[in-house]
């Protein structure tokens, strides 16, 4: 088996393995480093798809940044654990009736993606386009493309950015008494 | 078998149905927001792949505006929270219904 | 097997090893150099110079009993000094030290002396250092002591401040060198303007040097802004709690880190490994002379700068330096334009 499969199915197992332990830890702090090895994950695949810049960009901005200002929140919030009483015997999703109707939907969910997956493999393969390494993925490329065509989307993310930060300060200050 | 889009479309799909799945069984508004974070990255996974195989460096391109939005869109959402959390010492979701009919 | 593989594979064990003992050798200097600034002398009995003192500490902290508080979290208690040490060697792994080599015509094709060679190499060293802030802020929160929550909080804080400076300073380098690969830096870097002045990125860009060495020693918080470890203050903050082999692997973290970003900042600034007299396939001798220096200079500023207090620290960071660092990066934009550089 090629290198690239083999990758790309160690990686892929990895990122869903991870992302289901965000969603079924109970302590947030591990929610938060199995992201973190999610996006470790997803930066793997996207060097398998030639896009290094894409890889580094993911480890700076979503775990090296994004993911601290998480652990900051949860270690200053001091975020407990959570327990069983969590599923709210009450909250009208758990009944028995809503409980029965989501299982049908996601048998359907499970059947359709089943149907996808066996379709496409019976199909003939689209084949990732073997380009050099050097033609769509160099950072030269890239930053042409953003700085002419998609100029405009660059500055207003720089000013959603900006907004961002007064707004992040602004909601989380204390109020003056 | 070679590895195709397909593969990476699927996965892409699952990444984001793992989030979904997220936001709506988990009862802490942070693990929401990391959700959230998820089903971003599932539709950035699509996006580079999409944009390997038409051998265009526009995926990436959309890709770095994605990560911009959701850093900033992390950034708000965990000042929300910190808010919150100071209003009314919880973290669930269930606590903030006072805007409901 | 292609024997060219078998350096690269070599080269990834003589690279490990290197590093341990500069991190061994960093130890034994420091106490050296801090001891004759103190005037005084230092390690002389263990070994010839005291060159055996490294080697002792880690001897005595293989022995010593690791303790873990109880209610420490352990998963995360471990796996704190792992993440700080696995980033720490990660970093150094795409640093180049010397040319391509033939090793005297062995090999037929010439290989670099690189762990890997890859074409974003400088975002790859940023990126690893985004990723060592997690060593810290983990093992200040694990510990369960409010000294090492406060010491870590405010290191990793301190970290992702200085790490928008570092960005920026490097930033200007690749306008300058056109390239994000470090070698087709430091080959940018050879040659000399008017016979004698060699083509050095520190002639054209001094401000940029400060500021990358700047950021540099409070990304391995070290004094003067080594408040996270300060030991009159916070007892030894972070790794307070942490003991015998973990306590020597952020340690060794630190050291790794330090040889790290002066290792990068000979690449970018100091023209890397070419130098006069040498012929080209000995530069990896300049490549350590450079390299010395620069960490002497580290060892320097320790023993003869006063700590920054916190809030000043940040202040610094946030107010002179960033800005300092745009300003930089616009005059550099401007020069290239026009000047053509």
């Amino acid at each position: 088996m090629a290198f690239e499969t083999i990758g790309f199915y160690v990686l892929a197992a990895l990122a869903i393995i991870a992302s289901v332990g965000v969603i079924g830890q109970r302590n947030p702090i591990y929610s938060v480093m199995s992201l973190i090895g999610s996006f470790g994950a997803l930066a793997g695949l996207y060097i398998l798809l030639d896009s290094p810049f894409t890889a580094v960009t993911q480890i700076i901005v979503y775990a090296g940044a994004i993911m601290v200002l998480f652990l900051f929140v949860v270690m200053l919030l001091n975020v407990p654990r959570e327990d069983a009483a969590e599923w709210d015997r009450s909250h009208p999703l758990n009944r028995p009736g809503a409980r029965r109707f989501g299982a049908v939907l996601a048998v359907f969910l499970l059947l359709e993606l089943g149907w996808a997956v066996w379709h496409a493999s019976t199909r003939e393969a689209v084949a990732l386009n073997t380009v050099s390494a050097g033609g769509v993925s160099s950072v030269a490329a890239i930053g042409r493309s953003i700085f002419t065509d998609y100029s405009f989307q660059f500055e207003a993310t720089s000013i959603l950015i900006l907004v961002a930060m007064v707004g992040a300060v602004v909601l989380a200050r204390k109020e003056p008494q | 078998m070679d590895v195709t889009l397909n593969h990476y479309l699927v996965l892409s799909a699952m990444l984001f149905a793992i989030g979904t799945a997220g936001v709506f069984l988990r009862r802490n508004v942070i693990t929401l927001l990391l959700s959230i974070e998820i089903m971003l990255n599932a539709v950035n996974l699509t996006f580079v792949a999409a944009g390997r195989h038409f051998a265009a460096v526009d995926g990436q391109v959309i890709v770095f505006f994605v990560m911009t939005v959701a850093a900033a869109e992390a950034a708000v959402g965990l000042a929300i929270v910190i808010a919150l959390f100071r209003h009314r010492e919880s973290l669930n979701p269930e606590a903030f219904t006072s805007l409901k009919w | 097997m292609d024997p060219v593989l078998l350096v690269q594979i070599a080269l990834v064990v003589v690279v490990f090893h290197a590093l341990l003992l500069s991190a061994a050798g960093m130890v034994w200097a420091e106490r050296k150099v801090a001891a004759r600034l103190q005037q005084r002398f230092g390690p002389t009995l263990t070994g010839p110079a005291g060159l055996l003192q490294p080697f002792a500490d880690v001897f005595k902290l293989f022995f010593k009993e690791e303790l873990k508080p109880k209610a420490a979290d352990s998963v995360l208690f471990y796996l704190a000094p792992i993440i700080s040490a696995t980033t720490a060697f990660l970093a150094f792994c795409v640093v180049p030290f010397g040319p391509p080599t033939t090793l005297f015509g062995l090999l037929d094709r010439p290989v670099m002396l690189t762990v890997a060679d890859v074409n974003v190499a400088v975002l790859v060293i940023f990126a690893v250092a985004s990723m060592g802030v997690y060593g810290i802020v983990l093992a200040g929160w694990s510990s369960n002591n409010k000294y090492s929550l406060l010491g870590g909080l405010r290191a990793s804080a301190q970290m992702i401040s200085y790490e928008l400076s570092y960005g920026t300073a490097l930033a200007a380098v690749l306008l300058l060198g056109n390239s994000m690969s470090l070698v087709d830096l430091v080959n940018a870097q050879s040659g000399y303007w008017f016979g004698f002045i060699p083509k050095w990125f520190v002639f054209l860009q001094p401000v940029g040097f400060f500021i990358f060495m700047t950021a540099g020693i409070a990304e391995t918080n070290r004094a003067p802004f080594d408040f996270p470890e300060a030991e009159q203050e916070l007892v030894a903050g972070y790794h307070t709690e942490y003991s015998s082999m973990s306590f020597a692997l952020f340690f060794l973290a630190e050291y790794v880190n330090m040889v790290t970003v002066s290792a990068v900042a000979t690449n970018l600034y100091l023209g890397g490994w070419h130098g006069p007299l040498l012929p080209p396939w000995l530069g990896i001798l300049w490549w350590f002379a450079k390299l010395s220096v620069l960490l002497f200079f580290y060892l320097w500023l320790r023993w003869t700068l006063p700590r920054y207090r916190y809030d000043t620290l940040m202040q610094f960071g946030w107010k002179f330096l960033l800005p300092l660092s745009i300003l930089n990066l616009l005059a550099t934009a401007a020069g290239v334009l026009y000047f053509g550089l």
